[in-house]
C-alpha cells in the first residue's frame, strides 16, 4: 500500500517490539519484586485500554463501563481462589465452616449455587472469558440493534457500571460487599503469594497482554478494522454498502469486553484480591483516560499510557494523595486539548516528521487517520 | 393489494408523514428495467424522501414498494442494498480515513458477514476488480491516497464508483453533480451514461442544463405528488411544471 501507510505499519511492529523488551526484560531487572508486582498490577489495567483502543479509538464506541468487564473477569478468578482457601480445616473457626469467611459472617449457611461451578478450575477458566463476553453481546446486542449509540451508549455503560458497584456492595453475603473477595492464597494448590509465583505471574500477565494485543492486530489489520474505521466515519454508507453494522459494533465491543476481562483476572491472580473500586464509574473512566493519554489509536499507546499514568497516580498519590484526582481531571483536559490523539498521535505527527526533516529527508505526510 | 407488474420497481400508493405533514401523498412511481430516470421538483417536493423510502431509511406509513415484485417495505437497509439497490448521497459519504482502494475494496458484495470480513483476503480477483472500477471513475492513478485528500468532485466520483463495485441492478444517485465544476460535470454525465447500461438509474437533479444532457424520461415531483411524467420536450412544454418549478 501507500508508503504513508507502510511506515505507520512499521512503526507500530516497532513499538511493539520495545514494549515486549521493556516489559519482559527491561523492567523485570530494573525494578525489585514489590515494583514488579505493581507494573504487574498496572499492565492488566492496559488490558482493558487495548480493548477501547479497538472500540473506541477504531470504532468510535466509547464505553464508561469498561470496569464492569475487569470487574467480571476478576470476580470469577477471585470465587475460584477464594473457594479453594475456604476449605475446612482453615476456616474451622467458622459457624460454618467451609464456606468463605464474607458468607459466614452474612449468616449464610451453605455455597450458593452460582458459585458451585467455580470449584472447577476448567469452568473458571472458561468464565473468566463466557461471562463477561456474554454480558457484552447481551448489553451491546440490544442497544446497537436498536440504532443506540453516541453519547447515549456511553451514559447507558456508565450506569451499567453504577448498578454493578450497587449490586455488588449490596448483595455483599454473596459478593463479599464493599470488602470484595480478598485473603485469596492458592491457585489449585500453587501458593500465589510467594515472591517466586509473583514473578512467573507477571511474566503470564506480559505475555496474556502481547498476545491480546497480537489478537487486536490481527483485527485490525483484516478487512474489518477497515469496516471499523469506516463505520467510525460514515456508519449509514457502511450500511448501504449491505453490511449489518450492528454485528460488528457487537463483535467489537464483546473483544474489548473479552479482553478487559483477561486483564480483570490477572489482576485478581497478581494483587491476592478483588474488590468493587475496580467496576464501578470511577475506575472505569480512568481506564478510558489511559487509553486517552496514550492514544487511543494506537495499541502500543494505550499500555505506554496505562503503565505511565499508573506509575503517576503511584508517585504522585504517595506524596500528594487528596490532589491525585484533580490531576486526573487536569491531565484528561490537556490530553483533549494538546495532543487529542494522545502520545502516540504526538509521536507520528510531531516527532517523527521532526527527525525527517533533521535527516534532510521530505516530510511525510501524515498517515494517521484525522479525528 | 399491489400486482405483479413488469417493472423493476413499483412504488404504489406511497404516502410518508412527518408530525402530519406529509412529505409524499399518494405516489405512485415505476422504473423499468434498465432505465435512467431524472427526477427533478422544487426545494420540499419530498426527492430525497423517495429515496429514502426506497432504500428503507425512512419507514412509509402506507403503500407499497415492490422491487422485481418483491415487496421491500420492512426490509432492514442492508437487506435491500443486498437485493441489488444501490444508493449515492447527496454529500459525498466516502470514508475519508481510508485510503481510495480500501474505499472500494470495502464495498465488493462479497465477505458482509462479521467472519468474512475478519478472513477476508485481498486476492488478485478482488485488486483487479478495484483497478477496473477506479479506471472508470478517473481514480486508478490516486490509489493508494486517503480519500480526505480528494477534490469535491474526485470524491463523487469515488462515491460512484463504492457503487458500481456492487453492481447494483437499480442505482439511486441524489445530486451527483452538486457542487462539481463544468468540467467534472461533462465527465460525470458521460459517467453516467455508461453506468446505467445493464442497469436502472434513478437521478435526483437540480441542474436542468445536466438534466437535458443524460435524460431519458423525468418525472416532476411537486408537494409529495407527481405532477408530470415524461421526456424532456414534453416537460418543458407542461404548463403546470412551469408554473411551479421552471418558471422560477
Amino acid at each position: 500500500m501507500s508508503n504513508s501507510l507502510v511506515g505507520r505499519r512499521s512503526l507500530e511492529l516497532i513499538g511493539f517490539a520495545l514494549i515486549a523488551l521493556f516489559i519482559l526484560i527491561v523492567l523485570p531487572l530494573a525494578l525489585d519484586n514489590f515494583r514488579l508486582n505493581l507494573v504487574g498490577k498496572y499492565l492488566t489495567l492496559a488490558f482493558v485500554a487495548v480493548g477501547l483502543v479497538l472500540c473506541w479509538g477504531y470504532t468510535g464506541i466509547l464505553s464508561l463501563g469498561q470496569g464492569v468487564f475487569f470487574g467480571l473477569g476478576g470476580y470469577c478468578m477471585a470465587m475460584y481462589l477464594k473457594l479453594e482457601a475456604s476449605d475446612p480445616v482453615s476456616t474451622k473457626i467458622q459457624s460454618t465452616p467451609g464456606i468463605p469467611d464474607f458468607m459466614d459472617w452474612n449468616q449464610i449457611t451453605a455455597v450458593p449455587l452460582f458459585w458451585k461451578p467455580f470449584y472447577s478450575l476448567p469452568f473458571t477458566l472458561i468464565a473468566i472469558v463466557a461471562v463477561p463476553t456474554i454480558f457484552a453481546f447481551i448489553v451491546s446486542a440490544a442497544m446497537f440493534k436498536r440504532r443506540v449509540g453516541g453519547v447515549y451508549f456511553a451514559i447507558i455503560t456508565q450506569a451499567l457500571a453504577a448498578v454493578m458497584t450497587i449490586l455488588i456492595v449490596g448483595q455483599q453475603g454473596y459478593t463479599g460487599g464493599i470488602n470484595g473477595i480478598t485473603d485469596l492464597r492458592t491457585l489449585h494448590g500453587w501458593d500465589i503469594r510467594s515472591d517466586h509465583a509473583k514473578l512467573i505471574l507477571y511474566f503470564l500477565c506480559c505475555a496474556l497482554l502481547l498476545g491480546s494485543m497480537l489478537l487486536a492486530r490481527f483485527v485490525l489489520v483484516s478487512k474489518l478494522g477497515r469496516i471499523l474505521v469506516a463505520v467510525r466515519d460514515k456508519e449509514e454508507r457502511v450500511r448501504f454498502s449491505g453490511y449489518d453494522v450492528a454485528n460488528f459494533k457487537i463483535f467489537v465491543f464483546c473483544l474489548a469486553s473479552a479482553i478487559a476481562a483477561v486483564g480483570g483476572a490477572m489482576f485478581t491472580l497478581q494483587v491476592g484480591f478483588m474488590s468493587p473500586s475496580f467496576v464501578g464509574i470511577v475506575p472505569s473512566i480512568e481506564m478510558v483516560i489511559f487509553c486517552a493519554v496514550g492514544g487511543r489509536h494506537s495499541l502500543v499507546g494505550a499500555v505506554v499510557g496505562a503503565l505511565l499514568v499508573n506509575w503517576g497516580k503511584t508517585v504522585f498519590s504517595e506524596s500528594f494523595p487528596e490532589l491525585w484526582l484533580f490531576a486526573m481531571g487536569g491531565l484528561f483536559i490537556a490530553v483533549v486539548l494538546a495532543f487529542p490523539r494522545g502520545l502516540a498521535g504526538l509521536m507520528t505527527d510531531q516527532i517523527m516528521p521532526l527527525f525527517d526533516r533533521l535527516r534532510g529527508g521530505v516530510r511525510r505526510p501524515s498517515a494517521a487517520p484525522a479525528e | 393489494m399491489a400486482n405483479n407488474t413488469d417493472f423493476l420497481l413499483a412504488l404504489e400508493g406511497v404516502t410518508v408523514s412527518f408530525d402530519g405533514f406529509r412529505a409524499v401523498n399518494e405516489l405512485n412511481l415505476y422504473v423499468d428495467n434498465q432505465e435512467l430516470r431524472v427526477i427533478i421538483g422544487p426545494n420540499g417536493a419530498g426527492k430525497t424522501t423517495v429515496l429514502d423510502l426506497i432504500c428503507g431509511r425512512t419507514r412509509l406509513s402506507s403503500g407499497s414498494i415492490r422491487f422485481k415484485n418483491r415487496e421491500i417495505t420492512g426490509l432492514k437497509e442492508h437487506e435491500i442494498v443486498r437485493l441489488g439497490i444501490g444508493r449515492k448521497f447527496q454529500t459525498p459519504s466516502i470514508y475519508e480515513d481510508l485510503t481510495v482502494f480500501e474505499n472500494l475494496e470495502i464495498s465488493i458484495p462479497r465477505g458482509r458477514s462479521v467472519a468474512g470480513a475478519l478472513f477476508w483476503q485481498r486476492t488478485d480477483e478482488v485488486i483487479e476488480r478495484v483497478r477496473e472500477i477506479a479506471e472508470m471513475i478517473f481514480l486508478d492513478r490516486h490509489l493508494d491516497r486517503m480519500a480526505e485528500t480528494l477534490s469535491h468532485g474526485q470524491k463523487q466520483w469515488l462515491e460512484i464508483g463504492m457503487l458500481l463495485i456492487q453492481d447494483p441492478e437499480l442505482l439511486m444517485l441524489d445530486e451527483p453533480v452538486a457542487g462539481m465544476s463544468v468540467s467534472e460535470r461533462a465527465r460525470t454525465g458521460e459517467l453516467l451514461a455508461r453506468l446505467a447500461k445493464g442497469r436502472a438509474v434513478i437521478v435526483i437533479e437540480h441542474d436542468m442544463k445536466f438534466v437535458e444532457s443524460i435524460a431519458h424520461r423525468i418525472t416532476v415531483l411537486h408537494q409529495g405528488q407527481v405532477l408530470a411524467e415524461g421526456n424532456m420536450d414534453a416537460i418543458q412544454d407542461n404548463p403546470r411544471v412551469k408554473e411551479v418549478y421552471l418558471g422560477h
